[in-house]
């Protein structure tokens, strides 16, 4: 490989805009090599958040070439680097400097989803009985790393900045893992239609396309809680059933 | 707080930097449903040409009323005004219709398409309002699964068709129309039966599913086949339209329906 040219955001909560960077790329080099190595020639003052390099942290989420991605999973020999690469950082987020931006408001959000709250346990010792097919169903979404590319590429978010009213996909699979885990007796399908908004998700699917642990975040997340809520205000026949036999 | 999204200098609408062609797939979806929209809306105002031999189309069926000998109660409802063209495909075509409008798959797909909300995945919008579907009218998509009540009761009765299909003049036989009948019902089913609300209804709801086996049997049957929805969307509607297409040309005597047994 040879010399590439990158353009990376610089600026900060008041602006900025894109500067050019020349490279060597070698073999097997990732988007997260090529930022250290600039940082390294050319531009030490560059802001980028990092830490494991394998795709298990989720913090070195940006955009490459105007597409989501964690940086350290992003193959350089996987993009076309004749016509140069575009870094940029998460355009969901306000940004702090460079590539770093404030995610925070997505804690603040899990904050204010109702938390686990188990049944009685099912045995003296304190313990409970879980067959593993019931377990399975939640397991994938305990995957997340919260890298919050699917909080990202979310256009209801992204586009609308409907923070106030939405709480994006990472925060409905978080829901998700708790309302149908097999021990949680807790009700969240008030919260999930008011205020966290799942109406607002029109099932683009974006989200599961950008995952990188391949959470299939709409169809096993998002769609089965969209069901719940629709049992709850919008079917009368499954309201029926469940008042004459029970839910 | 307020989230100012960032601004990126020198980008064109619509504003994305993604280098890939992002626009292909809502083109394709576009001209896709597109075709079939108007192709099934002139199929279904033609009222003639839906029947050869045992061979009924999927459009036309049920036959409520009608002109052949499929027809179930008689020739035109008695309700239907005389100054409007009718077409028994009138009757029924509003709930296939319904059941893939409001199909979660094909909502996200024509959202894109149709509406570029968004366009495509970190590609911007052209409006600056968006309610989704947590507000009229889109909130109607909740219906969804009483089209799926609906759309069950289809494949039932295209089942029957495709059965007939196989009965010529009270004899055995299979022509090229019963297997393109007969694969009409099989994808038809595989769209219906790995329906996301089907997913939910017969199992999904549950959080200790393996309390019933009966229903977790047939949630991860269901779920089998939502892991290819996409699929057997798109591969059902072109066949739906193309077995009609066969049914037309051979009964306008363009096409032979040739006999394998």
């Amino acid at each position: 490989m040879a010399e590439t040219n990158f353009k990376i955001w610089r600026g900060d909560a008041d602006g900025g805009d894109f500067q050019e960077y020349s490279t060597e790329v070698t073999e097997g080099m990732v988007v997260l090599d090529a930022v250290h190595q600039i940082q390294a020639e050319s531009a030490n003052d560059l802001a980028c958040r990092w830490n494991c390099k394998a795709g298990k942290c989720g913090s070195c989420s940006a955009e490459v070439n105007g597409v989501p991605k964690l940086m350290c999973m992003t193959r350089l020999n996987d993009l076309p680097l004749d016509q140069g690469v575009n870094i940029q950082p998460m355009k969901t987020f306000p940004v702090i400097k460079d590539l770093t931006c404030d995610v925070s408001w997505n804690y603040r959000v899990k904050k204010r989803i109702k938390p686990f709250k188990p049944r009685k346990p099912d045995n003296e010792d304190g313990t409970w009985n879980i067959n593993q097919d019931d377990i399975d169903r939640v397991q994938e979404f305990r995957k997340c790393i919260e890298c919050f590319l699917c909080q990202d590429v979310c256009h209801v978010l992204r586009e609308h900045q409907l923070h106030e009213e939405f709480i994006g996909p990472r925060a409905l699979v978080y829901t998700a893992a708790l309302e149908m885990h097999p021990l949680d007796t807790e009700d969240r399908l008030e919260d999930l239609k008011k205020a966290d908004g799942i109406g607002y998700c029109n099932i683009t699917k974006c989200c599961t396309h950008v995952c990188p642990e391949e959470i299939t975040i709409t169809d096993n997340a998002i769609i089965p809680l969209k069901e719940r809520v629709v049992d709850r205000f919008y079917d009368p026949l499954v309201r029926l059933f469940n008042k004459l036999f029970g839910s | 707080m307020a989230y100012e999204p960032l601004t990126i200098s020198g980008s064109r609408i619509p504003n994305t930097i993604r280098r890939d062609a992002w626009w292909r797939t809502p083109v394709l979806v576009f001209i896709g449903f597109s075709t079939f929209i108007v192709y099934s809306t002139w199929a279904a105002f033609q009222g003639e040409h839906y029947t050869f031999g045992p061979y009924l189309s999927p459009f036309y069926s049920p036959e409520l009323f009608g002109t052949s000998s499929h027809a179930w109660f008689g020739i035109r409802p008695g309700f239907w005004p005389d100054w409007f063209p009718y077409s028994p495909a009138f009757l029924i075509l509003w709930a296939p219709a319904g059941f893939r409008l409001t199909c979660y798959y094909y909502r996200g797909a024509y959202y894109k398409a149709f509406w570029a909300d968004p366009p495509a995945c970190a590609v911007s919008e052209p409006r600056k309002n968006y309610r989704g579907e947590n507000s009229f009218p889109l909130i109607i998509q909740n219906i969804h699964r009483y089209m799926l009540y609906v759309a069950m009761g289809f494949i039932v009765f295209l089942s029957w068709d495709a059965i007939l299909g196989f009965n010529f003049d009270g004899k055995f036989g299979i022509g090229v129309g019963s297997l393109v009948l007969m694969i009409n019902v099989v994808l038809l089913a595989g769209y219906t039966f790995g329906c996301h609300s089907l997913r939910h209804l017969v199992g999904g709801a549950l959080d200790q599913i393996s309390k019933s086996p009966t229903r977790q049997c047939a949630w991860k049957g269901v779920t089998c086949l939502n892991k290819k929805h996409q699929m057997w969307a798109w591969l059902s509607l072109f066949w739906v339209g193309f077995t009609d297409v066969y049914v037309r040309l051979c009964s306008m005597g363009i096409w032979t329906d040739f006999r394998i047994l």
